[in-house]
């Protein structure tokens, strides 16, 4: 950070001066500006429409600049939350956008895609007073947009880092693998980022649907990347197109893994192979990367007028409102606690309610029932009640005896998370593996048992956030680094 | 991108295409397959690889056209290319001598099969080839197979071409007639169910290659599951290869309807 971002820098000094704390907790928090659920149902345009210049101005405003900011604290990642806010308090957009990018890789993603009421948010002193936190996601995405829009008017030349010659790999395009090429290719290094799929991105490309996180924004990013020299590869499957062994005689000093999560879990319930009951990764798969349901692409996916999706957490609610945009007339979560413990985002959970999406919370699916042709045609439903807290925490279901449902549904989307995927572990056989199946590393490091090779986001958490994966980069990058660098 | 190398038609609506693909030419093993995507928009379709060239950096794909995307392959000419090929993906064949084996294509499965012979001869074996199809025309690759099978026959449905009759009707005869230690089936679902369920009675290890719907062909979707001895498996990751004897064929079926009905 330059030193003129400083809390003690002149202009902030002023910055705070200039409005009483009074003033300043006076102005309500900002409404984000969104598309109507009517209209918003009918296509994949972002819901959330972005503040206004004038709205980012008053709501930075609302920023105390506090001496010990906890909401760096609550940040993953620790952005330096007062040092951006206050930036665009003072009208410096891109000095704000800079701010961001020394400590994340990709803020106009994160803006748009981090659980802020969990984390900085959760922490900031506005809540102590009983109001509503300063609108610090709105306005990373904000500062982030305004560069991006900046950047794509008045394109300013790259300068590529001086290159120190010396080659690492990056396994997988998601979040933690482009974080981790960014910091990379900043220190000099030649890298190169080896993609499965044919698109770039992982899961903000496959996973996060368009209404919540555009592909352009995404593109911007890897285009960003692109122009300081990182190389991608797409359609190569490291540990079967190229061996760990191959990396080495392709001269990569250091191979970050960050393949992500994988494998969709079932739920091994009667009936879950039946015509219509798939995963949300397949689902969203096919709509998301393949274009299903499009003009000119050929991938098909199938819809339904009664969508069951099964899971409380972002994907699920992701699904569900997918699904109303592909012309369900019925869409609902069917969740097996309540409301309170579900793990998706506020956010996402007050949209698909405003999109129409029904919400049979206490209920767990127990089995499947087929029409002729083996297409699932309804579900039946176990009641629950809540009982005491399990080891997560959360107060766990238990199944009301005799309370059994049938409802009728014609497509069932599985979204109870997700297990590593076996196929890195599998390939590389000296590599710790977690029970779990997880790539077992250092925590500080990022280091896995070989010691060239670092791993980091889902493949080591087991399913995660985008910020932390990105965190995940950012660790692995300084210790590989520091490794090379001895 | 991948450059289509040449170009051979076996039959109407089978061809065989040389796709270069040096590095998953040099890392494929019999058994695997690669993921193909024609033109932008194109679906992604799982093929078996039927052969490879290390030295030219190629692979050879046997395309039966079935749909919208296996006519987009089958149209293209050589100098044109395929959008995507990744691979090699699933587990690979376990070669192994273990004595007499006889190995079943059905159609087009005859492609992926030609490997297995040639290794499973190469590892020693006694090699027993029984080729199906409905008719004459749809015979593919016997010259091939020959050159690695002890011996050939062949069965078609309507008597056109080798026996008439079905390929149950050729394992049971070579089964009745000498010991066999392993039966390798490659073909349409319903023949595997069949030559599984004949095999079945005559307790002979059976070996199958499931061709399921997929989409990313590496784990993440699902689409392609079927169930193994009672339990849910990923083809992609945890196949293609099964036991024959294990595989719920009637759901496999089903599910391969999913786009259909």
């Amino acid at each position: 950070m330059s030193q003129d971002n400083n809390r003690d820098a002149a202009w902030r000094v002023a910055l705070r001066n200039a409005k009483t704390a009074k003033e300043r907790t006076a102005t309500p928090r900002v409404v984000m500006p969104q598309l109507n659920p009517d209209y918003r149902v009918t296509c994949n345009e972002e819901v959330n429409q972005g503040l206004s210049a004038e709205q980012a101005l008053l709501e930075a405003s609302r920023c105390l600049d506090c001496p010990d900011p906890q909401c760096m604290q609550g940040c993953p990642v620790a952005v330096n939350i007062p040092g951006f806010v206050k930036n665009v308090e003072r009208g410096e957009f891109l000095e704000a956008a800079a701010v961001l990018k020394n400590t994340s890789a990709l803020p106009a993603v994160c803006g748009r895609v981090c659980p802020q009421e969990k984390q900085c948010e959760s922490r900031c002193i506005y809540n102590k007073m009983k109001k509503q936190p300063v609108a610090i996601g709105y306005l990373e995405r904000f500062a982030a947009d305004y560069e991006r829009k900046e950047r794509a008017e008045h394109p300013v030349e790259v300068q590529r880092p001086v290159s120190n010659g010396i080659k690492v790999a990056v396994v997988g395009s998601g979040p933690a693998g482009l974080s981790f090429a960014g910091d990379m290719v900043k220190r000099g290094y030649d890298v190169t980022v080896y993609e499965a799929l044919h698109e770039i991105g992982g899961v903000l490309k496959y996973g996060i649907p368009e209404f919540r996180l555009p592909n352009s924004v995404v593109e911007a990013e890897i285009d960003g990347l692109r122009s300081l020299g990182v190389n991608f590869v797409k359609d190569c499957v490291v540990g079967k197109t190229l061996s760990y062994d191959d990396l080495h005689s392709l001269g990569y000093k250091g191979v970050f893994v960050a393949s992500g999560a994988g494998l969709p879990r079932f739920m091994g319930i009667p009936g879950e192979n039946y015509i219509g009951v798939m995963s949300s990764n397949e689902y969203l798969t096919r709509i998301n990367l393949m274009g299903a349901g499009r003009q000119g692409e050929d991938t098909p996916v199938l819809k339904g007028n009664r969508v069951a999706v099964i899971g409380g957490g972002n994907t699920a609610m992701d699904s569900v409102r997918t699904a109303r945009r592909q012309g369900a007339e019925v869409a609902m979560i069917v969740y097996r606690r309540s409301e309170a413990e579900m793990p998706a985002r506020i956010e996402e959970v007050a949209h698909a309610k405003e999109e129409g999406v029904q919400f049979m919370t206490l209920c767990n699916p127990v089995e499947y029932l087929p029409d002729e042709h083996g297409r699932v045609r309804a579900m039946k439903i176990q009641r629950m009640e809540l009982g005491e807290p399990d080891e997560s925490g959360r107060r766990s279901p238990q199944p009301i005896p005799g309370a059994i449902e049938e409802i009728p549904v014609d497509l069932v989307i599985v979204s109870v998370g997700v297990s590593p995927n076996p196929l890195i572990p599998n390939a590389i056989s000296d590599l710790e593996v977690s029970r779990r199946g997880t790539i077992v590393v250092n925590d500080a490091t990022m280091q896995s048992s070989i010691s060239d090779l670092y791993a980091g986001g889902d493949i080591v958490r087991g399913g995660a956030t985008v910020i932390l994966a990105m965190g995940d980069g950012r660790h692995a990058a300084q210790s590989m680094h520091d490794a090379l660098s001895r | 991108m991948n450059k289509i190398i040449s170009k051979e038609h076996f039959s109407e609506h089978v061809v065989k295409l040389v796709v270069e693909a040096p590095m998953i030419a040099h890392s494929r093993r019999p058994g695997h397959f690669v993921i193909v995507r024609a033109g932008e928009g194109g679906e992604r379709i799982p093929l078996t690889i039927a052969d490879a060239d290390t030295e030219r950096g190629t692979i050879t794909l046997i395309v039966q056209e079935v749909g919208v995307s296996t006519r987009k392959i089958c149209a293209l000419e050589p100098g044109e290319f395929l959008t995507d090929v990744v691979g090699p993906l699933g587990q690979a064949t376990r070669i192994e001598k273990v004595g007499t084996v006889v190995c079943c294509g059905g159609g087009v499965g005859v492609a992926p099969l030609l490997p297995i012979i040639k290794a499973m001869k190469e590892a020693g074996n006694r090699v027993i080839s029984i080729l199906a199809a409905r008719n004459a025309d749809l015979i593919i690759l016997e010259d091939e197979v020959a050159k690695y099978s002890d011996e050939v026959i062949v069965m078609t449905d309507d008597g056109s071409a080798g026996r008439k009759g079905l390929v149950t009707a050729g394992v049971e005869s070579v089964i009745e007639r000498e010991t066999v230690d392993l039966v390798v089936a490659i073909g349409p679902a319903v023949m595997m169910k069949f030559v599984a369920l004949t095999t079945k009675k005559y307790e002979v290890p059976t070996m199958c290659s499931l061709n399921t719907i997929m989409v990313d062909g590496t784990g993440m979707c699902g689409a392609c599951r079927v169930t193994v001895d009672g339990k849910t498996k990923f083809v992609c990751i945890d196949g293609p290869e099964f036991d024959a004897h294990k595989v719920d064929f009637d759901e496999m079926m089903m599910r391969l309807k999913s786009y259909s009905i």
